[in-house]
């Protein structure tokens, strides 16, 4: 039952991977992305990381997936791209080339060391519990343990909000808005310049 | 096969990879690259998870949810540097990122 889950849901999650890259149209890209992340988040399941697995389809298919479409829409890229030209010439055989002496090297290793590639002791202090709940046993982690790694998250998370605010703001050469004419405009002269040419 | 259900992971786990970093390589969208780096964290989370089970521990799943949340970070910023391009000069491809350089 374990394989045939695992068997299904990596041919979702590679189909995806596979039409994330190739797709012409970036929010068929997206789709794909979509598709792979449930299928890993099946795998999670399958691997008994049930947080995760809800983890993963609240944060990545329902925040980051959603904010990336909600950029493409607002910056209007979702056309076709040309893929047949290469801008690069040989780019794409050479990172297909690298991609698959990386491959080669990683399956090469897995597949001559067999389980001796899981290196590493089992755990003592923070194994696994046949019998405390899964959210219950990594919320207790978290705050114990690992209680200064998410107080630096926290601050990341505030630091990514500020950044994004900055760079996505305005910059002050740029006209800005003008008033609204009743409001301001008397009928003696402008009160604000015309918008020109790279304001829009 | 049963027991050789960690190492299906792990080899799943590359090849994911391997598809996120080869597109990266290839494609000039930047949202798409950005897509193929989450895919490439992906692929990291579920070998973490699978070690995580395979050695009976529990912090494989916390660090995939600490990787999560910077995931998370980095999208934000990423889009809101796309966008901040892309205001500049609309179709924008990775190409225009050097109007980062000063």
């Amino acid at each position: 039952m374990e394989t045939a889950v695992f068997v299904v849901s990596a041919l979702i999650v590679l189909a995806g991977g596979l039409g994330v890259v190739s797709s012409r149209n970036p929010v068929h890209s997206a789709l794909s992305l979509i598709a792979t992340l449930f299928g890993i988040a099946v795998l999670f399941l399958n691997l008994g990381a049930e947080l995760l697995a809800v983890v993963q389809v609240i944060v990545y298919t329902g925040a980051i997936v959603v904010l990336i479409l909600f950029v493409m829409m607002l910056l209007g890229v979702d056309r076709e791209e040309d893929l047949d030209t290469e801008p690069l010439v040989g780019q794409r055989f050479l990172a297909g080339l690298i991609g698959l002496l990386f491959l080669g090297a990683i399956l090469a290793i897995i597949i001559v060391g067999k389980e001796a590639i899981i290196t590493g002791s089992r755990s003592v202090t923070s194994a696994i519990s046949p019998t405390v709940s899964n959210v219950t046993q990594i919320g207790t982690e978290l705050f114990t343990t690992y209680v200064f790694p998410l107080e630096i998250t926290a601050g990341l998370l505030t630091i990514a909000v500020v950044g994004a605010v900055v760079l996505s703001r305005r910059p002050r050469d740029l006209e800005p808005i003008p008033e609204p004419e009743s409001m301001t405009d008397m009928g003696d002269e402008a009160l604000t310049t015309v918008p020109e040419e790279g304001a829009h | 096969m049963g027991s050789n259900l960690p190492l299906a992971y792990l080899m799943l786990s590359a090849i994911l990879f391997v598809i996120g970093g080869v597109g990266v390589l290839i494609r000039r969208n930047p949202l798409v690259m950005i897509m193929c780096v989450e895919l490439m964290l992906n692929a990291v989370n579920l070998s973490f998870v699978t070690f995580g089970k395979t050695l009976d521990d529990i912090s494989g799943q916390i660090i995939v949810f600490f990787v999560m949340v910077v995931a998370a970070a980095e999208v934000v910023v990423g889009l809101a540097l796309i966008v901040a391009m892309a205001r500049r000069r609309p179709g924008a491809t990775a190409d225009d990122l050097r109007t980062l350089r000063g």
